[in-house]
C-alpha cells in the first residue's frame, strides 16, 4: 500500500487521537469511496479486531434499536465505550433514505460514550450497505469494546449480518409466530442468540417454546425434553433406543458419547431468550448470554476461524471493488458501451459479445474460465 | 459509482410536540434523493450537534414550532462551532417572524422557512448550497 497523503495523514492522526470528529469523517470516506479510503483503512488494520461484534437482525418492528439502546445503556453503565452502525433502506426509486434508527436510542444519542451511525444500504440488498463492515472495522479501531450492528429489517435472505459478526442476534416477536415456520430455511440458521423481543404481550412463551422446538428438531433432537405425552415419556423411550446395546444407530450412539465426553465446547446450544426492550426487561440476561458466547468463541476457535474466513472475504470483496472501479470508473467501461448501444438496441450485436470486449480491454485474460 | 449523497440531519429541538412539518420535510429530501437522518422529538441541543457530528451531516434542519428560536439556533449554532463542524449548513423552518429570520441569518443560520412554503423550495435551497459549499471538497 502506498504512502498516506497529507490530507489522509491528517485524518489519521485525528483518528488515533480520539476525535469522534475524525471518526465520524473516516466513515463517510469508506461510504463514499473518497479516493484514498482505502490506504486509511490498511493503515489502522492492524487496530482492528479487538472488539465484539454483535450483529442485531430481525423483521421491521421487532425493536432492534430499542434492543440496542438498552444493551448500550448497560453497558455504558459499565464503563464500556460503544459503537453502533445502524442501516435502514435505500429508496431503489429516488435513492434517498429516512434514516430514523436514532429516534429509537435517544438518551444514548446524547451521550459521548455511544457513538451512533446511521447508514442507508444504497442498493445493496442483503440487509446491510456494502461498506458496513469496513465501518465497524473504524470503529473497532477507534477503540470501542463492543460494535452493534443492526440491518435493515429482514425478510428471510438478508443474510450478510452473519458473516460481518462475531456474534448474531436474531429479534422476533410473539407475532411473528406464524411465520417462524417460513424463516427456518434463512434467519434461524443464522441466529447464536434468539430474542422474542415484546414478551410482555400475549403469547410469547408459546412463541419461545415453538422456537426452542424448530431448534430442536434441526439439532435432530426432536424428542429431547417432551415432558410424559399420553402417559408416555418420549424423551425416555429415545435415550433407551439410542442406548448402547439395545439396536439403536451405531452413529446416534458415536455422537451421544462425543456429547457426553465435553465436545460440549465445540457446540453452541442456541438460547431463546425473551426481553420487553422498552422496559429493560431481560436485559441484564441477554447481555451474560452475549458475553458467554464471546467466550465460546474464543474458547472453540470458532472466532478465529471466522476472523480467518473474513480477512479472506475481504480481499475477495476489495478486488471486486476495485475491479468495478477499474472497468466503469476509470476505464473505457462506459464508454465502450455508448459506442456499441446502437448495436446492442438493434440486436446486430449481443450483450455478451459487448461485455467480452469490455472485459477484454482490461488485457487477455488467462483462458481458464 | 460512488455517487456523493447529501446527508440532512431533520431534527425537533425543544418542547413541542408538534412533528408533522418535520416528517413532511424529511420525506420531502428522501424523496429528492438525500439521507435523511430523523432524531426524532424532544431533543436537547446538545443531542443534535452530537448527532450531527456522529452522522458527519452536510445539513442540520431544525423545525421549531414553539416561539423559542432566537434562544435554540443561536444554542446549536455555538455548540456546531465549538464542536468544530463549521462546515455544515444550519437551516430548518418554523413559525418565526421575518425580523427574527434575519437576525438569525446575521449570526450565521441559513435561510428559514416559514409556513406555506413548498416543500422544493426547501430541497432546491439545500442543493444549491451543497453545489456550492460541499461538492468540491469531497
Amino acid at each position: 500500500m502506498t504512502e498516506l497523503r497529507p490530507s489522509e495523514r491528517e485524518l489519521l492522526n485525528a483518528f488515533q487521537a480520539g476525535e469522534a470528529r475524525a471518526l465520524a469523517r473516516a466513515i463517510s470516506w469508506v461510504e463514499n469511496a473518497r479516493p484514498g479510503f482505502e490506504r486509511l483503512l490498511s493503515a489502522l488494520h492492524d487496530r482492528v479486531g479487538r472488539a465484539q461484534r454483535i450483529g442485531i437482525t430481525g423483521p421491521p418492528g421487532a425493536g432492534k434499536s430499542t434492543l440496542i439502546h438498552a444493551l448500550a445503556q448497560v453497558v455504558r453503565g459499565n464503563g464500556e465505550q460503544v459503537g453502533v452502525v445502524a442501516v435502514d433502506p435505500t429508496s431503489p426509486f429516488t435513492g434517498g433514505a429516512l434514516l430514523g434508527d436514532r429516534i429509537r436510542m435517544t438518551s444514548a444519542a446524547g451521550d459521548d460514550g455511544v457513538f451512533i451511525r446511521s447508514m442507508a444500504s444504497r442498493g445493496s440488498v442483503g440487509g446491510l450497505a456494502t461498506t458496513s463492515r469496513e465501518v465497524a472495522d473504524l470503529m473497532d479501531a477507534f477503540g470501542f469494546e463492543r460494535v452493534f450492528v443492526e440491518t435493515v429489517g429482514v425478510g428471510q435472505s438478508e443474510l450478510e449480518i452473519a458473516e460481518a459478526a462475531d456474534t448474531t442476534v436474531v429479534v422476533l416477536t410473539p407475532e411473528s409466530g406464524d411465520s417462524i415456520q417460513a424463516m427456518k430455511a434463512g434467519l434461524m440458521e443464522i441466529a447464536d442468540i434468539i430474542v422474542v423481543n415484546k414478551a410482555d404481550r400475549p403469547e410469547a412463551a408459546r412463541a419461545a417454546g415453538e422456537l426452542k422446538t424448530i431448534l430442536r428438531i434441526r439439532q435432530g433432537k426432536a424428542f429431547d425434553r417432551i415432558p410424559a405425552h399420553h402417559g408416555v415419556d418420549l424423551s425416555e423411550i429415545t435415550r433407551r433406543k439410542l442406548a448402547p446395546g439395545s439396536g439403536g444407530e451405531p452413529s446416534s450412539t458415536a455422537g451421544e458419547a462425543a456429547e457426553a465426553s465435553g465436545a460440549e465446547a465445540k457446540e453452541w446450544e442456541i438460547p431463546v431468550l425473551l426481553t420487553v426492550a422498552q422496559e429493560g426487561e431481560g436485559i441484564d440476561g441477554l447481555l451474560a448470554v452475549l458475553d458467554a458466547h464471546f467466550e465460546w468463541l474464543g474458547r472453540s476457535g470458532v472466532l478465529e476461524e471466522r476472523r480467518r474466513q473474513r480477512l479472506l472475504e475481504r480481499v475477495r470483496a476489495v478486488v471486486d471493488r476495485g475491479l468495478r472501479t477499474r472497468v466503469w470508473r476509470e476505464g473505457d467501461g462506459e464508454a465502450i458501451l455508448e459506442r456499441a448501444r446502437a448495436d446492442l438496441e438493434s440486436g446486430r450485436r449481443t450483450p455478451y459479445d459487448v461485455a467480452g470486449e469490455i472485459l477484454g480491454a482490461l488485457g487477455p485474460g488467462s483462458g481458464k474460465g | 459509482m460512488s455517487e456523493r449523497k447529501i446527508r440532512v440531519l431533520v431534527g425537533k429541538p425543544g418542547l413541542d410536540g408538534h412533528d408533522r412539518g418535520a416528517k413532511v420535510v424529511a420525506a420531502a429530501l428522501r424523496d429528492a434523493g438525500m439521507e435523511v437522518i430523523y432524531t426524532g422529538l424532544h431533543q436537547t441541543p446538545e443531542q443534535i450537534v452530537n448527532a450531527a457530528v456522529q452522522e458527519d451531516v452536510d445539513v442540520v434542519a431544525l423545525s421549531i414550532l414553539s416561539g423559542a428560536h432566537m434562544t435554540l439556533f443561536p444554542r446549536v449554532l455555538k455548540l456546531l462551532q465549538e464542536a468544530g463542524v463549521d462546515h455544515v449548513l444550519l437551516t430548518g423552518g418554523g413559525i418565526i417572524p421575518s425580523e427574527d429570520m434575519e437576525k438569525l441569518q446575521v449570526m450565521g443560520v441559513g435561510r428559514l422557512f416559514g409556513p406555506g412554503t413548498s416543500t422544493s423550495e426547501a430541497v432546491d435551497y439545500i442543493r444549491e448550497w451543497f453545489a456550492e459549499h460541499r461538492a468540491a471538497d469531497e
